[in-house]
């Protein structure tokens, strides 16, 4: 290992993190109520372009953040892994709303609701809120935009792998 | 495939490879034009739909367990968050509900604020609607536009309760607070704005040359089929029966106001198309305009909340209430046992009927044709599955 | 036509399937005979312009111990809603005809009932779960109902015992 091999890797650590975390492409995936308040986060009056964070897409396989925007069920538990599963590295998930947190006001009686997307799969940011306000999202995707921006990019021999926690 | 050529000659063989196939298409439950969780197995040939059927449950969050376990005050929340688009409308039903078993009157002023605010969510939930079916036929200006008007009822919203989407406002006897002067400024302020915005969204929307082929002759909902499916609200309306709770059977102050039904009376295609349903909306804005303007100049004084106690024990009994919601009849059947927890709620909610009928619509339709339809039901998930 | 004259007109017709009246506040019902509720509802659409059915629910009443079908059909014409009533015995073989032929807004609701509370309906064209998943156990709304430890290898209350051995793959 040369002297200049470790000046070359911080840079590639800079330059792929401030690429990726300045164009997050989130899922478009609303669940329940929560997903109404993403929208109106991508709509007029918030307009989350702003951060460069607006590009919802509708596939899996073009997204790298998932935004679990409401209440899990247990119907719909193995389709988020699914989806999740399908995204390509590196990828991030936000739980947007107490129901996805932990459940929410469903946590009692609710037989059919996951206590907590993060039993499936796992979550980067938790936001608060029933439902969050858009402020609140928008927040904490400038929390995951930091986030990003230390993350060590570019891990293994073949390709640029997220490091796993 | 494989198979043995020996045994077919080559007219066989041609026919073997030129065979059409059914195609199993799964919808859902993560699509941008499902409105929600819905998934929808769809049996294609082609381009031609031969059967759709809507599987639901994937947002069942158990509501009616919870009410049974909660206290009455304490079911308001959770009534909020079934049509999370019009939770006003949602939890003045269930509080008419419990009124009606409780056997109480509520005093006029918060009557009077009651329908405001719930003729305000309407005009909320229908700029919604229009929004996403925009959104859905591949206009992405009227979701915005939607979206703008929207917010400004949530400013007004966010006044009144401190939250902007699910709100527990109407509470079983009257409101949550008071409604002040400048929020009354403010609701006039946004009457005046809004007045004359139903004419553009209708000239950029609804008779434009693209949106009108697409929903024109679409998912025609017939009034016998919309008797047989028990449709209710737009639907009914669409399809050019002039009934309306608020009319017919009147709720609340709705008797003193006066405001048309607007129908659909087939003037761009086939009476009860996928148009008559958008268009009905629009024009249901325009006679919520007309009612918030009749009585929001003559609030009454006084109290905004009769005297219930902080513990509701209805005498037993049971009810069945409907109220008129942006999407239909909304239906409380709520059983008292005389103890402070409902023994039963069940909510009769009208999704939960629009969506059943989209196996008989979608019945030798093109896929796009399909889209435009399940649009028009303008379906909440929330509600369907509870 | 009020309530009292529809339940003259129902106990003339039916002596043997109307079995009486509820007389709950503000509502009251009718009581029918689970033999009989098919035809009386047919009666009521074809000749009391009662057009739509509005909702099909269920009630457990452990204490009677009875699983009850409430109907609720609804007419445009009368402006009225009414509420009939089938007690059925609290066992899981409690079974009543299905109506999904006179009205198809029965289709959902009856599976949606059978779904909740366990009752079967006869004849029914589609009698699956449509809420809770097809591998479900258990009938959630009974007033008996226990929640489940696990649905799936996912556990369902919130808190749970990590020592549990399954792990089933989720994490």
């Amino acid at each position: 290992m040369g002297p200049g091999d470790n000046v070359v890797l911080t840079t590639m650590d800079d330059v792929l993190n401030w690429g990726r975390s300045n164009s997050l492409w989130p899922l478009t995936f609303g669940l329940a109520c929560c997903a109404i308040e993403m929208m109106a986060t991508g709509a007029a009056d918030y307009d989350l372009e702003r951060f460069g964070c607006g590009v919802f897409r509708a596939t899996p396989r073009q997204a790298d953040l998932m935004i679990v925007a409401g209440t899990v069920t247990l119907k719909m538990a193995s389709r988020i892994r699914m989806l999740y599963e399908q995204m390509p590295d590196p990828k991030w998930v936000i739980s947007m709303g107490s129901c996805s947190n932990k459940g929410g006001p469903y946590w009692q009686e609710g037989y059919h609701v996951l206590k907590g997307v993060d039993r499936v799969v796992p979550v980067d940011i938790y936001v608060p809120g029933c439902p969050p306000r858009p402020e609140t999202l928008i927040e904490a995707i400038m929390m995951l935009q930091k986030k990003i921006k230390v993350q060590e990019a570019a891990l293994g021999p073949l390709g640029f792998m997220r490091k796993q926690a | 495939m494989s198979f043995d050529t020996t045994q077919v000659n080559g007219q066989a063989e041609l026919k073997e490879t030129l065979r059409t196939d059914e195609l199993l298409l799964n919808m859902g439950p993560q699509h941008p034009s499902t409105h929600g969780v819905l998934r929808v197995v769809v049996t294609t040939d082609g381009e031609i739909v031969k059967d759709a059927r809507p599987e639901i449950g994937y947002l069942h969050r158990c509501f009616e367990k919870h009410a049974e376990n909660s206290e009455y005050i304490a079911v308001s929340p959770y009534v909020d968050r079934l049509d999370y688009l019009a939770s006003m409308n949602n939890s003045m039903g269930y509080a008419i509900a419990v009124e009606s078993l409780l056997g109480i009157e509520v005093p006029r002023r918060a009557e009077f604020i009651r329908v405001i605010i719930s003729e305000l969510q309407r005009i909320a939930s229908h700029l919604m609607s229009y929004g996403t079916y925009g959104l859905d036929m591949g206009a992405f200006t009227a979701f915005m536009y939607g979206f703008r008007d929207r917010e400004m009822i949530l400013d007004i919203f966010e006044k009144i309760s401190g939250a902007r989407l699910l709100y527990n406002y109407m509470w079983i006897g009257g409101t949550y607070r008071d409604i002040t002067p400048e929020i009354i400024k403010q609701i006039k302020d946004f009457l005046i704005y809004f007045k004359p915005k139903v004419e553009e969204y209708n000239n950029l929307v609804t008779y434009n040359k693209i949106f009108l082929e697409r929903t024109r002759n679409i998912g025609v909902i017939d009034l016998k089929m919309c008797h047989s499916y028990g449709l209710t609200g737009v639907m009914l309306r669409g399809a050019g029966l002039k009934w309306d709770l608020r009319k017919d059977h009147p709720y609340s102050i709705y008797k003193e106001v006066e405001f048309d039904v607007p129908v659909g009376t087939g003037q761009m295609g086939t009476l009860g198309d996928c148009w008559d349903r958008h268009i009905v909306r629009m024009n249901e804005m325009i006679q919520s305009i007309r009612i918030i303007e009749q009585l929001i100049d003559g609030i009454p004084e006084g109290p905004h909340r009769a005297k219930v106690g902080k513990v509701i024990k209805p005498p037993a009994g049971e009810v069945y209430s409907r109220t008129e919601c942006p999407r239909g009849e909304l239906g409380f059947y709520l059983i008292s046992d005389g103890s402070g927890k409902p023994y039963r709620v069940r909510c009769k909610s009208p999704c939960f009927m629009n969506i059943s009928t989209l196996n008989e619509l979608s019945q030798g339709v093109m896929v796009a044709d399909l889209i435009a339809t399940i649009g028009s039901l303008d379906i909440v998930l929330g509600e369907v599955d509870r | 036509m009020t309530f009292e004259d529809i339940f003259l007109k129902l106990s003339q017709k039916f002596p043997q399937a109307i079995l009486g009246k509820e007389e709950t506040k503000p509502d009251a019902s009718i009581k029918v005979s689970p033999e009989g509720i098919r035809a009386v509802i047919q009666f009521l659409r074809d000749e009391l312009q009662f057009e739509t059915l509005h909702l099909v629910s269920g009630v457990d009443y452990p204490a009677l111990p009875a699983l009850c079908v409430v109907y609720h059909p609804g007419s445009y014409t009368h402006k009225i809603v009414l509420s009939l009533k089938v007690y059925l015995p609290r066992t899981d073989e409690a079974k009543v005809q299905s109506v999904c032929d006179l009205f198809k807004a029965a289709n959902w609701h009856e599976r949606e009932t059978f779904d909740m509370y366990g009752i079967q309906f006869v004849n029914h064209p589609d009698h699956r779960r449509i809420l809770c998943p097809e591998d479900w156990q258990g009938f959630p709304l009974r007033k008996d109902y226990v929640t489940p430890d696990y649905y799936n290898g996912m556990p369902v209350p919130l808190f749970f015992e990590e020592s549990t051995p399954s792990e089933g793959g989720t994490h």
